[in-house]
């Protein structure tokens, strides 16, 4: 059973693309900043923002919007573009990413962009403040959904742990933790650096319903949501299997590409000079499936 | 002499007859006290709850409350997000594991994100005692107010430890507030002042003063012994309670220094970055004079009864004296 429309997953198809071009403009204007987690974390930004988040973009602290932490803070030029776009404040304003008394700070910071509901960066203190807002979210009844996107390299960190493990004792059914599992960190493979495999026994025995997902699957993302809201008596984590780079040829699958913008990844593709026109290139091309650009 | 507006009880100087209570009493019965007037008051606690005293709370408002296991990090986090929600958390281990052991988490994801939350360090100081050193947290002013948006507290016996517990509840923002293991001297009382930022004068000598102490915790007694002691000496001492870490009391510290000429000053921690250097700090660019520290001098404690260590360490009311008659001799 799926739980959209074929309109519905064009229109997100759609959105997605427009969003990682904004990705590759902000990041190619900042001159600096993560290219990899971003795109691969695009469909599933695109998703929430256009379709699972109760939200208001034109009233971004309205106290009954569902609450969407993202713990990696690095992958924030995606949570941006994705916020750009569905109305939070001006596309144009993507292209102040990183500079000095810009809203968008290089890691989000809560206090400057209304709309972030957490401060992060330092990795592995998301799914604790999640589960925190989950736990009063319970204790005042609230009627509502928090979402915490986490990484696959912040797991090596125990803090994700803990707090793994209370959301579990505490049965937190409000609370859907999403993880990008692109098996890359920064010094390489998540299983040569510090092996998290089997990922999905560990969640179970901590008290998590766990879902895989193909992250690059609108349906199948949806229909996870939509399950993870269903489970009424346990915390649900849903893994989700992306591609690195997604989008973009030259950077899929690479961990090189993990904290470098186009212009200054490795060139065994693309030279350093056109590295941002290619990426933009293939995203108006949809991967070169057409021939003309189109915006 | 014993100031009148400082209200502190009778016989003062006398230990034998003042109640002995830990200060982290003050802070089970505060946070109920500040609990039973706002709902919105939560408490989370690392697997210390009776030692922390938020048993109290606990079992006034389990509902409320939440075991957090030996995960301090997780507790600093967590807090935050239920500030998130508007809650106000209160929590609580041991000085040494929070804030020691989260630092990073309260920086970041409780005082850059503005949320308010209080820590509640409890067993600071190498008052611990046969603990030994692994347990004195001697570190925790320093690294809690070198952070932005975080105020920071060290109440002088367990009724001040009370009424900084109600004024952190009521304040807006993070507090970080330390409280001691042991039984230490109740000598304020319900009409002493207690307000965020501000000191207090315990202890003036008849005439001008020679020297002035600035203490914080349950030192401050000692302080006051030591006052007492010189004033027979015909050297007069003014001895400041200074609870408030952060925000310092810039104008009675001022006041202190333009009056004395000299100060002393007296805690329970490192020398290196707590009530002295904010002292330090702040009078080196408006009115600088000879100061001495009393503290800890970059080491670590190690086990004893506590009163041995504080005497071991310095801080015992000789010591005090000595120090005392130290600095006056640089002034010029």
């Amino acid at each position: 059973m799926a739980y959209l429309t074929d309109e519905q997953t064009a229109y997100l198809s759609k959105k997605a693309n427009e969003v990682r071009a904004s990705i590759i403009e902000s990041l190619i204007a900042a001159g600096s900043g993560h290219s990899a987690g971003p795109l691969g974390m695009a469909d599933i930004f695109t998703v929430m923002y256009f379709h699972v988040l109760h939200h208001d973009p034109k009233n971004p602290g309205w106290e009954g919007r569902d609450r969407l932490v993202l713990s990696n803070g690095h992958i924030c030029p995606v949570q941006y573009a994705a916020m750009a776009h569905a109305g939070y404040f001006p596309i144009e304003e993507l292209k102040t990413l990183r500079k000095f008394g810009s809203r968008l700070q290089g890691h989000p910071h809560r206090k400057k962009l209304p709309g972030i509901e957490t401060s992060s960066g330092p990795l592995g203190s998301g799914l604790s403040q999640a589960v925190g807002m989950a736990i009063a979210g319970r204790m005042d009844k609230l009627d509502i959904f928090f979402y915490c996107l986490t990484s696959d390299g912040e797991h090596d960190a125990g803090q994700t742990w803990e707090a793994a493990m209370l959301a579990g004792r505490e049965k937190l059914w409000n609370l859907i933790q999403i993880i990008d599992r692109n098996s890359i960190q920064i010094d390489g493979f998540t299983e040569d650096v510090m092996p998290l495999e089997p990922l999905r026994e560990k969640y179970e025995a901590f008290g998590w319903h766990v879902i895989d997902v193909d992250g690059h699957n609108f349906e199948a993302i949806v229909d996870a949501v939509e399950q993870g809201k269903a489970v009424y008596e346990k915390p649900t984590f849903i893994i989700a299997h992306t591609i690195p780079g997604k989008g973009v040829d030259f950077m899929e699958r690479k961990f090189e590409w993990h904290g470098n913008p186009p212009g200054k990844g490795p060139e065994d593709r693309v030279p350093k000079d056109k590295q941002g026109t290619e990426a933009l290139r293939q995203l108006r091309t949809l991967g070169g499936k057409i021939r003309s650009e189109h915006e | 002499m014993i100031v009148p507006r400082a209200h502190l009880v009778p016989h003062v100087f006398d230990r034998a007859k003042l109640e002995g209570k830990p200060t982290r009493m003050g802070y089970g019965e505060g946070l109920v006290s500040a609990a039973d007037e706002n709902k919105n008051i939560v408490a989370l606690c690392a697997d210390l709850t009776e030692s922390t005293q938020t048993h109290h709370f606990q079992k006034k408002y389990p509902d409320r409350f939440v075991e957090m296991g030996v995960a301090e990090q997780n507790l600093a986090s967590v807090a935050s997000g239920m500030a998130a929600m508007g809650k106000i958390p209160f929590i609580a281990s041991y000085a040494m594991f929070s804030p020691g052991r989260n630092w990073e988490q309260i920086r970041t994801t409780i005082c850059y994100n503005e949320q308010n939350v209080k820590v509640v360090g409890a067993h600071a100081g190498v008052s611990v005692g046969p603990d030994g050193a692994t347990h004195q947290a001697i570190e925790d002013i320093a690294i809690m107010r070198v952070i932005p948006h975080m105020v920071v507290l060290s109440p002088c016996d367990a009724l001040e430890a009370k009424k900084a517990t109600i004024a952190a509840a009521r304040f807006l923002g993070p507090v970080y507030i330390r409280f001691h293991r042991e039984k230490t001297p109740v000598f304020t009382t319900e009409e002493t002042p207690f307000e965020i930022g501000k000191a207090e004068i315990f202890f003036e000598p008849s005439g001008e003063p020679d020297v002035a102490i600035i203490a914080m915790g349950p030192l401050v007694h000692n302080a006051l012994l030591a006052a007492e002691a010189l004033a027979k000496e015909g050297v007069g001492v003014r001895v400041i309670n200074s609870p408030s870490v952060k925000p310092l009391d810039g104008m009675i510290v001022e006041k202190a220094a333009r009056d004395a000429g000299c100060i002393v000053t007296v805690e329970e921690h490192q020398i290196a970055g707590g009530l002295g250097s904010a002292v330090a700090e702040f009078l080196s660019s408006i009115y600088p004079v000879p100061i001495e520290f009393i503290g800890m001098r970059d080491r670590f404690g190690e086990s004893g009864e506590p009163d041995e260590l504080v005497e071991y360490f310095g801080m015992g009311v000789l010591s005090i004296q000595e120090v005392v008659r130290k600095v006056m001799k640089r002034k010029k």
